[in-house]
């Protein structure tokens, strides 16, 4: 590890990655807050409190935009601008507009948040930002992309890593994507409000294309470049195959694309669109266990790190809840799976075990191996670490366990009939079964938020004792050189 | 035979090639729908919301009804039952955006017009669990509260009229929607109009039980009581909505 040492933080720009990487901390126990607030808020209504701003319809939004793009949006930029350095052995091109996505992005994602809290929302979910917000996002988009791309064009080395091919499809995705789903006619130019330039059916697939690609490229694909980079160096060991990577890369990129429209099963959507994304939807579980197998294999002949790294561990269990929720994906891209599942919490658990179990999970371990190199030093407390681990997989467990369980009788209830083929029960019914599951799940929620803050301590004690010892290093320097 | 190491060796060659096989699926299933005569079922009666619905449809997005409400009935037995016939593509044709959503907390809506009273509608917002003992829905009181701002109504018509609801501001449009819609919804889609149509609506059908306001309650209720009753099923038998599916 010597270019850990005090080289590596000169060579490379590593203050940018220190501030995402507190941002995304921050930003996660505030998103993991909220979420946990508002599935409180499905299980006891009063907690609404009559106040506009905090009513579930308008903090929703507020949590998958802290979560999504506060924590993980922040956890990427750290972690990406890390590998890309690492593995190109160069510093960041352009200080400055490295500086400036870091702006843009807390700009963007604050004012998202306090904008829908105040009733500004472009009601396109996972892309409710308003027009200039999505201006500045696409300003540090393009900004993000030239540094990344600059950066690669320096590297010292002919290959491009795999970690980077993922960020690349990411980074061109992403751009892709947040141009056309926001395409949008201004009510004026001082006005906040705007409307989607499509209507209706097209805006929905659209709007779904968007969505799962949001899915498959920002927290599939560019978190696979963040596996791709930490298992193999916190294992010690290369990655598995190099030609399972390649394979999974291309398929991964090109059968993603199609899937979106089995959001949209037995809708006014022609059925040719979602039976094609059904077919793509299945197809896709291929390079989805490529990618688990690649990074769980590159373990294989040295699983005993997992008695011993609570590190490792977080990485394994994230890819292991990879593998789990790209299996349940397709299951529910069905269409006669979907009739039942569509429209319920099944949905919502299936997406917190990839969100939770992969997103979070992955970058937790990331972040434990790499926060401690940011600061030259090591890790405040393992122990803290281990608590951490089983508080977010007791959480996880207990979230998407009463989700199943809401989705699935809720579905069942919902299409029952009595002898005298009426329905047998009411929708508020329905509701009034769910309250139990929903306890259960914002106790899951609060166990998993309890994690990450633990986490935050742990990381701003190792932060701190690392400037503890670099001002003590300093001082027995200078004695010393005093003494001469 | 190309070897994939010199594509790991050369970042523009690595761009332009991931670029192409991630826009074919998207060109492929989206372009199309723009095109396909058939993906919107020729029907009678769908209008684009007068000034009083549009501005009750900015505050059913405003409040974020859509992340526990869908307006999208799917063609089960029990949702027909539940909710009415299958929603049509036409439906929501003039939908920006579209408000189909993804999640039922509450019932489905895209039907919810003309089945509860307007008082019902309004003590239900104001305080759901008055109404439905077991609901997990927010109150909404500031609803009733809230004047309607309406000042900007031009302006909003203005803008989807630029993304293509008929709309009309010239003698030309105007004429081109009294053909096509009829004297009574033409009038409603005049802008130069709007104001004093969204008033007109509001007073005379007094949705929120306070006759001399017009409040938010006025244009959301407006809205919600207009939900899925543009098309006269009766008119059309079953087998005709089938083609194009």
């Amino acid at each position: 590890m010597a270019q850990a040492g005090m080289g590596s933080t000169l060579q490379y720009n590593y203050e940018i990655i220190r501030k995402f990487a507190a941002m995304a901390l921050v930003w996660g126990v505030l998103g993991m807050g909220v979420g946990v607030y508002i599935a409180s808020e499905l299980a006891w209504p009063f907690l609404n409190f009559d106040i506009p701003e905090i009513t579930f319809g308008r903090l929703r939004p507020v949590h998958t935009t802290l979560v999504i793009f506060g924590f993980g949006g922040s956890a990427l930029f750290a972690t990406s601008y890390y590998i890309v350095q690492r593995t190109c052995q160069t510093r960041l091109y352009s200080d400055w507009m490295a500086s400036f996505t870091f702006w843009g992005w807390q700009a963007g994602v604050a004012l998202g948040a306090i904008s829908y809290m105040l009733g500004y929302t472009q009601a396109r979910e996972y892309a409710e930002f308003e027009w200039p917000i999505d201006l500045i996002i696409l300003v540090t988009w393009v900004l993000y992309f030239t540094v990344y791309v600059q950066t690669l064009r320096r590297r010292s080395q002919p290959h491009i890593y795999v970690a980077n091919w993922f960020f690349i499809a990411f980074l061109l995705v992403i751009a892709l994507l947040h141009v056309f789903n926001n395409l949008a006619v201004p009510v004026g130019l001082f006005s906040l409000k705007s409307y989607s330039l499509f209507s209706g059916v097209q805006d929905a697939m659209t709007q779904w294309w968007y969505g799962h690609n949001a899915v498959g490229f920002f927290l599939t694909a560019a978190f696979l470049g963040m596996m791709y980079y930490f298992v193999p160096k916190q294992a010690g060991r290369p990655v598995y195959s190099y030609r399972l990577s390649i394979v999974h890369f291309w398929a991964l990129s090109f059968l993603y694309m199609w899937v979106g429209a089995h959001h949209l099963h037995w809708t006014a959507l022609p059925d040719w669109t979602s039976t094609l994304a059904a077919t793509f939807s299945i197809m896709l579980l291929l390079p989805s266990w490529g990618g688990m197998i690649n990074g769980i294999m590159t373990l294989s002949g040295a699983w005993d790190r997992l008695r011993t790294d609570p590190i490792m561990l977080f990485l394994i269990t994230a890819l292991s809840f990879y593998g789990m929720s790209t299996f349940e994906g397709p299951l529910m891209s069905l269409k006669s799976v979907n009739a039942l599942s569509h429209y319920t919490d099944w949905t919502i658990g299936h997406v917190h075990s990839g969100a939770l179990g992969w997103v979070a999970m992955v970058s937790f371990g990331s972040f434990y191996h790499m926060i401690p190199r940011l600061y030259d030093t090591r890790l405040y407390s393992t122990r803290l670490v281990y608590v951490h681990f089983w508080l977010a997989t007791v959480g996880i467990i207990l979230y998407i366990t009463a989700m199943w369980v809401a989705g699935i009788f809720q579905g069942l209830m919902l299409r029952s009939f009595d002898d005298y083929g009426n329905l047998a029960y009411t929708f508020v019914e329905t509701v009034a079964f769910l309250h139990n599951p929903y306890m259960v799940r914002a106790l899951g929620g609060l166990f998993f938020l309890v994690g990450i803050i633990v986490m935050s301590y742990n990381i701003f004690m190792t932060i701190r004792m690392a400037r503890i010892e670099a001002v003590e290093l300093e001082a027995k320097l200078a004695a010393k050189m005093a003494r001469i | 035979m190309i070897k994939h190491e010199s594509i790991e060796t050369n970042a523009g060659l690595l761009i332009a090639l991931t670029l192409i096989v991630v826009s074919i699926g998207g060109l492929v299933e989206i372009v199309p729908l723009f095109f396909i005569n058939d993906t919107i079922e020729k029907v009678d009666g769908v209008r684009p919301y007068t000034a009083l619905e549009l501005r009750g449809r900015d505050v059913y997005t405003r409040e974020g009804c859509y992340l526990c409400h869908s307006q999208m009935i799917r063609p089960f037995r029990d949702e027909d039952l539940r909710y009415g016939h299958y929603s049509l593509a036409a439906e929501s044709q003039y939908d920006h955006p579209f408000q189909w959503g993804s999640k039922r907390t509450g019932p489905d809506l895209a039907r919810v017009g003309n089945k509860y009273s307007n008082e019902w509608h309004v003590a239900h917002l104001v305080a759901p669990r008055d109404v439905v003992p077991q609901s997990i829905m927010p109150n909404y009181p500031w609803l009733l509260a809230n004047e309607l701002d309406y000042s900007d109504i031009q302006d909003r018509m203005r803008a989807l009229k630029m993304t293509g609801v008929p709309y009309s501001e010239t003698q030309e449009e105007y004429d081109s929607n009294l053909a096509q819609f009829g004297k009574v919804v033409a009038d409603q889609l005049d802008i130069l109009r709007a104001e004093e149509n969204l008033l007109t609506q509001a007073l005379a059908n007094d949705y929120d039980g306070q006759r001399e306001r017009v409040t938010e309650m006025d244009a959301l209720v407006a809205y919600l009581q207009m939900l899925g009753t543009m098309v006269d099923f009766s008119k059309y038998n079953e087998g005709y909505f089938v083609e194009f599916r």
